[in-house]
C-alpha cells in the first residue's frame, strides 16, 4: 500500500487482507440466515470452526469494532456480524467514535449545513 | 446498432432499500432526498431504455477475499438478489442479457481490459438499490435488462480513477458497437463521501462532493491526475466508490449534457446524491 497520512483510517491491503482471513470469512458466512444461527447458538464453536487467532477472538467476544479492525476485519464483512447484533452503520460509527448515537447522527447532519 | 442515451450516477446506501420497502419517502428524514428522484426517474422512463448497464462494487455477497477481481463482467441470463446478512429485502431476479455481455467480454480483453467474466452471479445492494430506486413500478418485474459490471473497492490496491476512465471509454465502445438496435443506460452507484471504519468515522466532505458532481460533468479527465491515496483522503474510506461514477462518465462518448442532479446530507452516514446526464452521439449529429 501507497504511504498515507490520513488520520484515523485503516486502509484495508493485502497486509490486513492476510491477517482477516479467518475473521472476514467468517463474517461473510453470516450471509446465510443458517450460520447466524449457528454464531447465535454456539459462539465458541462457530468462531473455533472458522480459525479465528485469540485476537480475532476477543475482538468478537467484546463486540469491539475498533478491535475488530485491528484485528484485519474489513467494515463490509463485519457489517454482516454488526447485523447479527441489530447494530447499524449510526450504532458502529457511535462506537468507534466514542459518541452517543445521537451526538454521532448530529454530527453527521452538522457535514450538511458547512 | 446499440446506443448509449445517458447516464445515471446514484447513492447505493442500503438504508434507501429499507426505507422504500417500508414506504418512507414521505418522511421528513427522507423527504429531501426522494424528491430528487422524480426527475431523474421521469427522464429514465422517456429515455426508454433496453437495457441497464451497472457500474458498481460488490460489498461481500459474490466476491470474496478468496478470489477478488479488479473488474468483473456478468455474462449470465440472470442476476440473483440474495440475504446480505442485515435485513434488506430479496428482490426478484434481474434478467441478463448473455449476447451482449459476450460481446463486451470479446470487445474488452481486445482493448486489453483482462476482466474476469461470471455466468454465475449474485448482485448485492450496490446494484439493487439503485434498480429498485429508479424503476419504483417494477413491483419485481424488471422492465429491462441488465449487465453488471462489478469494481473492487473492497481490497486494496484498487484500479485508479485513471484506469477506471478508461475502462468506461472501452465500455463504451463496446456497447457502441454492438449490432443489435439497443437503447442502453448506464449506471454508476455508490458515494458520495462516506467512511464507516475507524475513528474518523462518519466523515463526510461536502466541499470535495460538490467539486465532483460539477467537475464529472465538465472536465471528467482531471480525476485521472488522482491518486486512490486521494479518493480516500477527499472521499472518505468507502468513497472510493466515486470509481464507479468515473468509469460510467467514461462510458459517454457522445456530447454530454446533464439533465438534473441532487444532493442531500446526510442519508445513513453518507452524501446521497443523484446525477442524470445525457449523451447524444456524435454519429446521430452529424446526420442531423
Ligand atoms: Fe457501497
Amino acid at each position: 500500500m501507497q504511504h498515507h497520512d490520513i488520520p484515523g483510517t485503516v486502509v484495508f491491503d493485502g497486509t490486513q487482507a492476510q491477517k482477516g482471513y479467518a475473521l472476514n470469512a467468517m463474517c461473510y458466512s453470516f450471509n446465510a440466515a443458517a450460520n447466524r444461527d449457528a454464531f447465535t447458538r454456539d459462539e465458541d464453536a462457530y468462531c473455533a470452526k472458522f480459525g479465528l487467532n485469540e485476537e480475532q477472538r476477543a475482538a468478537i467476544r467484546e463486540r469491539n469494532v475498533l478491535k475488530l479492525l485491528a484485528a484485519g476485519g474489513n467494515v463490509y464483512y463485519l457489517a454482516k456480524f454488526a447485523g447479527i447484533l441489530k447494530l447499524n452503520v449510526q450504532d458502529i460509527g457511535a462506537q468507534q467514535t466514542g459518541m452517543t448515537v445521537d451526538a454521532f447522527k448530529d454530527m453527521l447532519a452538522a457535514a450538511g449545513r458547512q | 446498432m446499440a446506443q448509449i442515451v445517458g447516464a445515471i450516477a446514484t447513492s447505493h446506501i442500503p438504508a434507501i432499500g429499507k426505507a422504500i420497502a417500508e414506504k418512507k419517502q414521505n418522511d421528513p428524514y427522507w423527504k429531501p432526498f426522494f424528491d430528487g428522484y422524480d426527475k431523474a426517474i421521469a427522464w429514465l422512463r422517456q429515455a426508454r431504455p433496453d437495457v441497464v448497464v451497472m457500474i458498481y462494487n460488490d460489498h461481500g455477497l459474490n466476491f470474496f477475499l478468496d478470489k477478488m477481481p479488479t473488474f468483473a463482467v456478468g455474462a449470465a441470463a440472470q442476476y440473483r438478489s440474495e440475504d446480505e446478512g442485515w435485513g434488506l429485502p430479496v428482490q426478484s431476479s434481474f434478467p441478463g442479457d448473455a449476447d451482449l455481455s459476450w460481446h463486451v467480454i470479446e470487445s474488452l480483453v481486445a482493448d486489453e481490459f483482462d476482466i474476469v467474466s461470471c455466468q454465475d452471479m449474485a448482485v448485492d445492494h450496490g446494484f439493487t438499490v439503485p434498480m429498485t430506486l429508479m424503476f419504483p413500478d417494477a413491483g419485481g418485474k424488471w422492465p429491462v435488462k441488465t449487465l453488471p459490471v462489478s469494481i473492487n473497492t473492497v481490497q486494496h490496491p484498487l484500479p485508479s480513477p485513471a484506469r477506471c476512465w478508461k475502462l468506461g471509454r472501452a465500455i463504451g465502445r463496446a456497447i457502441e458497437s454492438y449490432p443489435k438496435d439497443l437503447r442502453v443506460v448506464v449506471f454508476g452507484t455508490g458515494g458520495l463521501s462516506h467512511q464507516l471504519d475507524g475513528t474518523r468515522a462518519g466523515f463526510i466532505n461536502k466541499k470535495f462532493d460538490l467539486y465532483c458532481l460539477e467537475t464529472i460533468v465538465k472536465d471528467p479527465e482531471a480525476f485521472s491526475k488522482l491518486s486512490v491515496v486521494d479518493l480516500v483522503r477527499e472521499a472518505g474510506a468507502q468513497g472510493v466508490e466515486f470509481l464507479n461514477w468515473i468509469a460510467m462518465r467514461g462510458t459517454l462518448l457522445g456530447s454530454v449534457s446533464k439533465i438534473h442532479s441532487n444532493y442531500h446530507i446526510p442519508i445513513s452516514n453518507t452524501a446521497g446524491a443523484t446525477l442524470v446526464l445525457e449523451n447524444r452521439a456524435a454519429v446521430q449529429t452529424q446526420a442531423a
